[in-house]
């Protein structure tokens, strides 16, 4: 059986649950993509045009320092959302995000899905209420990270 | 006279603000500032979860928790961060040199209460210490649990303890683990992110799960609130508390935390004793 990209959006656990119609748009936004380990799903500061629904593989969210090199901030995995700028101007990435091994996505572009949104502001709000949640956990583990509970205090 | 001198001997033996001397036998440098000290010298006996009093003689004594097996009653293991006097004193212990000991103290791991359960051990950084021995004791007495997931966070790849270990662990078909580090260079092949991360993908039925946590305070504050949403109960959510522990019996009162004693209540309790105190800054 050939799996259909509305299927695969459908059966991803990011959009779990979504209305049907809800998953037509998205789905008529996207298409099957796939990198090898090493390859750049997206590099910082370029315009942030898609996300990516991950199936299969393991991807790092990086960011480049002179003295320390790659330093890796957060890895994502199948069922993961990778890329959050699309929705927020100025639609730039402000990280690398970089295959650790094969990755397997579902690419969404992102302009696409942002015109159906402004054109069924249901849909801009089921955008919304997906993307928060992520968004939150990543601000949240930021600040964990920051105050750096396992220190010589924790 | 005699009479009176082993009077006087029983006595001091029977004090529990005694300690007893005993050896080092081995030294292991586990990672930067933690070394693992074994003692031995005697018939040690220990909950999993329990902890003892170190003293390094001149400098003072510190509250460490076993994390050696249980079934090894013939040597203790501590595994001691030096971050204060007496822990930097305490890990420049080397084999031959005394070491005072008291304890074992505290209540430690709900075993009994685990048995029939899946059972999710999550530690942060050094608190895979005091979770060790508790791992062993499942381990050992595999048939009596459901699912076991070892969920394990550190601040870098370099700040994995008992690295050789987890490894060996995560060959097991019948055990389930993962690790991840707050931060990592870019040629870390392991996971990044903090540790609650892993919870919702591990593989347990959160209705009939018992939960120990060991770990940063904070770190614990958050696993726990993340494994109540998923299902699994407050009261089989157990957490390792540390306080400044002095004389580890409950008369000094330094480790009062609300209405307890940690040295003499926990240092094991289950969530739901502690959840209205855990997030509160006046204690």
């Amino acid at each position: 059986m050939i799996e259909t990209i509305e299927h695969i959006v459908k059966e991803h656990p990011f959009f779990a649950g979504m209305d049907a119609g809800f998953v037509a748009l998205v789905s008529g936004c996207a298409k099957n993509a796939r990198f090898e380990a090493g390859q750049y799903l997206f590099r910082e500061g370029d315009s942030a045009d898609w996300f990516y629904l991950l199936r299969n593989g393991r991807a790092a969210i990086e960011i480049r320092d002179p003295a320390r090199g790659a330093v890796t901030l957060q890895t994502l995995r199948e069922g993961d959302v990778c890329g959050l700028s699309w929705l927020v101007p100025p639609y730039r990435w402000t990280y690398d995000a970089r295959a650790l091994e094969l990755v397997r996505a579902i690419a969404v572009d992102g302009a696409c899905l942002r015109r159906k949104s402004e054109a069924d502001p249901r849909l801009g709000y089921e955008m919304m209420k997906r993307f928060t949640p992520p968004l939150l956990e990543r601000l949240q583990a930021a600040r964990m990270q920051m105050i750096d509970v396992y220190g010589a205090h924790g | 006279m005699a009479l009176m001198a082993d009077a006087f001997v029983a006595a001091r033996a029977a004090d529990p603000m005694v300690p007893r001397v005993a050896r080092i036998a081995e030294r292991k440098r586990e990672i930067e500032d933690v070394v693992t000290l074994a003692i031995e010298g005697g018939a040690f006996d220990f909950a999993p979860g329990q902890f003892n009093m170190l003293t390094a003689f001149g400098v003072g004594e510190a509250a460490i928790s076993v994390s050696g097996d249980p079934a090894n009653g013939a040597r203790l293991i501590h595994t001691i961060r030096a971050v204060g006097a007496v822990s930097r004193a305490l890990a420049e212990l080397r084999p031959g040199e005394p070491i005072g000991l008291r304890g074992p103290f505290g209540r430690g791991w709900p075993l009994l209460e685990a048995e029939g359960h899946d059972v999710v051990v999550l530690a942060g950084g050094l608190g895979l210490a005091p979770l060790r021995p508790a791992l062993y004791r499942l381990l050992a007495e595999r048939e009596k649990y459901g699912r076991i997931v070892l969920l394990f966070g550190a601040r870098s790849p370099q700040d994995i303890l008992f690295r050789d270990e987890l490894e060996a662990w995560r060959g097991r078909l019948d055990l389930e683990v993962e690790a991840t580090v707050d931060h990592a260079r870019g040629d870390w092949r392991g996971n990044v992110g903090v540790v609650t991360t892993l919870i919702a993908r591990a593989s347990f039925d959160p209705a009939r799960t018992l939960a120990m946590l060991c770990g940063p305070e904070i770190m614990m504050r958050f696993v726990a609130n993340a494994l109540h949403d998923m299902g699994v109960a407050e009261e089989r959510i157990h957490l390792s508390m540390e306080r400044n522990m002095k004389c580890a019996i409950g008369w000094c009162g330094h480790c009062q935390f609300g209405p307890v004693f940690v040295c003499r209540d926990g240092p094991v309790f289950p969530y739901s004793q502690l959840r209205g105190l855990i997030a509160k800054k006046e204690i």
